[in-house]
């Protein structure tokens, strides 16, 4: 089923790519949104969880198209994603 | 006369631009400023294939012209003649990573829109291949329309090629002003495009990097590596400089004892030995400690480990209201705050970079460790308190420990008052890991300890001959003492005043003045009290160590100590304060509440060692 319901970046299953299906570019401060359009960040880009955010709420890392970047998991929450079949 | 031509080297971090800098132009490298700003300038001579020669200068990695730190500020007005200090250059040079091509086109596609003469450096095209990537460099180039070699900075490879290219633009090179387009939404569906075009084949990449993190990022072995790391880093400060020490007071007592044999018993002879030699050569000691450690963060940094220490630490920083960018400005202070100050500018959010900046003093630099050897050395027992553990070491850990902890409460203090405000976010790109190169690191190393030498040659000598010259003179008179009749003496007694509560005596005071030069002054200048207040010659050579614990009380030194931890007593850090702050309110501050903090410090450990009978 290639329609399954968009997720939060952060609940991917780690090591099991998705796509980016919908960006809350609003939720971002004018700094965070260039910046995470300068990693790459967009609709329809390849991403997948590599280390998902700690116990104690640490940042997760993230790889967006053949970059690996760190965020926090607030900036995660409003990356959603599809996970791929 | 006509102008050698500028070329600049640009690129995304950790596009190999620096390693790329370094194999084309080799030692033949100048490290400036750029008026105005404390962003280096780092430039240098190369000769094209031809013998032609071009200068060449590498500007700081960004991901857009659209700048968000100092740093990129210069990167943008550099490509666009807007830079003061730095005519328009004639052709840049991008360097973009093989194995990130998509994000990195990005910025190649939004420099080519400047109409500017350039050839991309497809650097790093060694770890595409590795990874399996290939590219098809001549659809590439076609679909940029600007020349495309493949190059391995590391390795020195494919700089023939490079260096043809660049001469082949000299004749293209018109003086149009470079216009900027600022949306990068589209410049990014572009280079997807044309990446998609140009790499032939995409498997999974970075399979090394991948397993590494997993085993480095964990939640629970994460913090325990880095934990290793750090202390591997301050026992090697301390077990390998060691031997290089020992040559350097030999080397020192050698020069000593030949002019006072060669040269007549004059004014001149006992300022070249005692002010000149021994004054800077109670500083220049430390150069093997300094070395090691910067030797440490150059690897962590080159090997990409740095940003994998700061993504553990995120999450500890955001509790005192920083971000795990702050973590390497700060751990670089431990070396020297000046690099660990000038470091906070790769911080967005300019609270956290101010209050980075704030505290950074706060990290023990290598210029603190002169004070406490001594200090240590002549007071705590060189006894075993545990298998492996000394007495006087884990004094050390305990003032280093002081540091980090007078650090948290400022931060805390800081981030909800004069720093108030939502913080700016952690967001860093995780590079790949690599081997550093061993020239790379050798460069920087040469170019720390050559500024570390500069200052002992320059300010560190030239207060501490100011110093020898003020507590010389007027001589006293029979049956006084020197240190107290002499210039220098009459201004610590009335320093004394305000010291005296707090346990220190005459000579400390006398000591804490030039010391604001710089920390180690402070052993140089006890050095020179004691020795000029020597009654014979052979007093004044003992130890100083020796001397202050025969006339030191263990309060007075412990107080002394935690004064240390504390206070900013270096010029060189006030001013980078100033010029990265752009004023002196900052710095101000700085200064206020840091020698509060050491006072009341040195206070509290005075009365509470007097209060344990100590």
């Amino acid at each position: 089923m290639s329609s399954s319901a968009s997720i939060p970046v952060g609940d991917l299953t780690a090591m099991h790519p998705g796509v980016v299906s919908a960006i809350d570019w609003h939720k971002f401060a004018a700094n965070e949104a260039r910046r995470l359009r300068e990693f790459g960040l967009d609709e329809g880009v390849e991403v997948e969880l590599l280390q998902p955010s700690g116990w104690l709420g640490g940042p997760m890392s993230l790889r967006i198209g053949r970059m690996t970047v760190a965020l926090r998991k607030h900036v995660g929450d409003a990356i959603h994603v599809v996970q791929a079949a | 006369m006509e102008m050698t031509p500028l070329i600049a080297l640009v690129g995304n971090p950790n596009a190999g631009k620096s390693a790329l800098f370094n194999a084309l132009t080799g030692a033949r490298q100048k490290v400036g400023n750029y008026p105005g700003v404390t962003v280096e300038r780092h430039s240098g001579r190369m000769a094209l294939n031809d013998g032609r020669p071009v200068e060449l200068v590498d500007l700081p990695g960004t991901y857009s012209l659209d700048p968000s730190s100092p740093d990129e500020q210069v990167t943008r007005d550099v490509v666009l003649g807007r830079q003061e200090g730095e005519r328009l250059p004639d052709a840049l040079i991008v360097v973009a990573d093989a194995t990130n091509l998509e994000n990195h086109l990005r910025f190649v596609l939004q420099l080519r829109a400047l109409g500017r003469p350039m050839v991309l450096a497809l650097n790093m095209i060694d770890m595409a291949t590795r990874d399996g990537l290939t590219i098809d460099i001549d659809k590439l180039s076609q679909a940029l329309g600007v020349p495309v070699v493949a190059t391995v900075a590391v390795r020195k490879r494919g700089l023939d090629a490079l260096k043809d290219a660049v001469a082949g633009l000299a004749g293209a090179a018109d003086k149009a002003m470079p216009v900027l387009d600022a949306d990068i939404t589209h410049f990014q569906r572009e280079a997807r495009r044309i990446a998609a075009q140009a790499i032939v084949e995409q498997p999974r990449s970075r399979i090394f990097t991948r397993q590494l993190d997993r085993v480095v990022l964990h939640p629970v072995l994460g913090p325990l590596i880095l934990l290793g790391i750090l202390f591997t880093m301050f026992q090697a400060v301390f077990s390998w400089s060691e031997a290089p020490i020992g040559w350097i007071e030999g080397f020192q007592g050698w020069l000593a004892e030949t002019a006072t044999a060669t040269l007549p018993d004059n004014f001149l002879r006992d300022l070249l030995v005692e002010g000149v030699i021994n004054g800077v050569g109670s500083v220049v000691v430390f150069l093997p400690q300094i070395v090691i450690l910067f030797f440490f963060i150059l690897i962590l940094e080159a090997s990409g480990y740095m940003v994998r220490a700061a993504f553990l630490m995120d999450r500890l920083m955001a509790g005192v209201g920083l971000s795990g960018r702050s973590f390497i400005p700060l751990l670089s202070s431990f070396a020297c705050a000046i690099p660990g100050i000038m470091a906070a500018r790769s911080i967005d959010d300019p609270r956290e970079r101010l209050t980075t900046i704030l505290i950074a003093p706060l990290m023990t630099c290598s210029a603190r460790l002169p004070v406490y050897a001594v200090i240590i050395g002549a007071f705590i027992p060189a006894r075993s308190v545990g298998p492996g553990v000394g007495l006087q070491g884990l004094v050390l850990l305990a003032l280093y420990l002081t540091g980090i902890a007078g650090a948290v409460l400022a931060a805390l203090v800081l981030r909800r008052t004069a720093t108030k405000g939502a913080g700016g976010g952690f967001m860093m790109e995780m590079p790949r890991y690599q081997l550093p190169s061993i020239r790379d690191v050798a460069i920087g190393l040469w170019q720390r300890a050559y500024v570390f030498l500069r200052r002992a040659g320059t300010i560190i000598m030239g207060v501490t001959v100011v110093l020898w010259v003020l507590t010389s003179y007027p001589v006293a008179p029979e049956g006084q003492k020197q240190s107290e009749y002499s210039v220098a003496g009459r201004i610590a007694s009335g320093l004394e005043v305000v010291l005296r509560p707090i346990g220190f005596n005459h000579e400390i005071s006398l000591a804490v003045i030039p010391a604001m030069a710089a920390r180690e002054v402070a052993v140089s200048a006890l050095e020179t009290v004691y020795s000029i207040d020597a009654e014979d010659e052979e007093a004044g050579a003992q130890a100083l160590g020796t001397q202050l614990s025969a006339r030191w009380s263990l309060p007075t030194a412990l107080a002394f100590l935690a004064w240390f931890v504390f206070a900013p007593q270096c010029l060189s850090t006030i001013a980078v304060a100033r010029r990265e702050t752009n004023g002196w309110k900052w710095p101000t501050v700085m200064i206020a509440y840091l020698f509060a903090l050491a006072y009341v410090a040195a206070g509290l450990t005075f009365w509470t060692a007097k209060a344990l009978g100590l």
